[in-house]
């Protein structure tokens, strides 16, 4: 749900990175933290276990600039990813304008990216969304690792409806903006259709 | 736009602002926030200057998803307060309508009593305002509405510039 506010001349936006656990989405925000202008940026909340697994959500603020006279602001979350937090992953998604989906590109991890995208797939629809239709972004996640699928056979296996699909290694920031960006770009074009 | 947008003017803003700023000071609280159920801040009062509020939107709206998915496990369709005590700060947080949570920040110089009983009144106010906000947004949505997006020219260089190419 954006809010615009024409008090202050603002608009915010929410957007949830989503995928099976340990597919890097904390890891993708944390490269955003580290990277962004510190006076553009607000402070990174993570609410994770002490072996640092996402427990409920980590919440970044970005403020991006203006357009057309808006100060542009964007909220990122990610979900925990590990199966059993299904009711916060929800929760989660409530009210969110974009997803991005983080794939796990290690072969031995493709049937949980199906899992999750089928979970995402619930849950959108749960918060009256259409996983179809809703600004989504599918970046394939950990490219540099020795047992990555190849990128074709994951977009058989993961790509559903022509999204922007990205190429990424998270912990080396490749990809990252550019994921985030494809995003950006379709809630603020849905804004402009609206 | 999508139903589910919300769309606030500056005369409704400044009516909530008016609102929250005088709970504050009915209220002897530090800081007041109104806060979408999303997790955006819509409004404040007070000495906001000493807390992170997009932190405390952000956590707070987490906190009323978690306790709303609680009550709905007990059969419960929600709890609409919650109340946290600390060693010095307390923190008050209440639903208003579908769609705000009102966070109250007071210490030792005021007293729940007294933050509930303002309280109370002040959501009742705003809870006509976000009434308000929602029936024009819903006349607006339909066919033929004269409210123009401001977004409706954005191009493809607008959103490059946001990411600084």
């Amino acid at each position: 749900m954006t809010f615009i506010n024409y008090a202050s001349r603002e608009i915010n936006c929410k957007i949830v990175y989503y995928g099976p656990g340990l597919c890097g989405k904390t890891t993708n925000i944390q490269w955003i933290h580290e990277q962004a202008n510190p006076e553009k940026r607000g402070k990174l909340v993570s609410l994770a276990t002490e072996t640092d697994r996402t427990l409920f959500f980590d919440f970044l603020p970005l403020d991006m600039g203006t357009v057309k006279g808006f100060k542009v602001r964007f909220h990122l979350y990610t979900v925990p990813g590990q199966v059993f937090y299904d009711a916060s992953r929800k929760l989660i998604l409530r009210g969110c304008d974009g997803v991005i989906f983080v794939a796990d590109s290690q072969r031995p991890r493709m049937e949980a990216n199906i899992e999750a995208i089928a979970n995402l797939a619930t849950n959108l629809k749960d918060n009256g969304f259409d996983i179809r239709t809703i600004p989504y972004v599918l970046q394939l996640n950990k490219r540099d690792m020795p047992t990555a699928e190849k990128a074709d056979e994951m977009e058989r296996l993961l790509r559903f409806r022509n999204e922007p699909m990205i190429e990424g290694i998270a912990s080396q920031g490749v990809g990252v903006i550019e994921t985030l960006k494809a995003c950006a770009r379709q809630i603020l074009m849905e804004l402009q259709r609206s | 736009m999508s139903k589910l947008d919300l769309v606030m003017f500056e005369e409704e803003f400044k009516q909530l602002q008016d609102i929250i700023g005088r709970l504050q000071k009915d209220a002897s609280a530090k800081v007041v926030f109104l806060v979408d159920k999303n997790g955006q801040q819509i409004a404040s009062a007070g000495d906001v200057q000493s807390i992170d509020a997009t932190s405390l939107a952000s956590l707070t709206a987490g906190n009323v998803a978690a306790t709303d998915g609680l009550a709905k496990l007990i059969g419960e369709k929600e709890f609409s307060l919650l109340f946290h005590e600390g060693e010095k700060d307390n923190l008050h947080i209440s639903i208003v309508g579908k769609r705000g949570i009102l966070v109250v920040i007071f210490d030792q110089g005021s007293s729940l009593a007294l933050v509930r009983l303002r309280v109370k009144k002040a959501s009742r106010e705003l809870q006509e305002i976000f009434e308000r906000v929602e029936t024009r947004a819903n006349e607006e949505s339909g066919p033929g509405t004269k409210f123009e997006s401001p977004f409706s020219e954005i191009t493809d260089d607008d959103i490059d510039k946001l990411f600084g190419d």
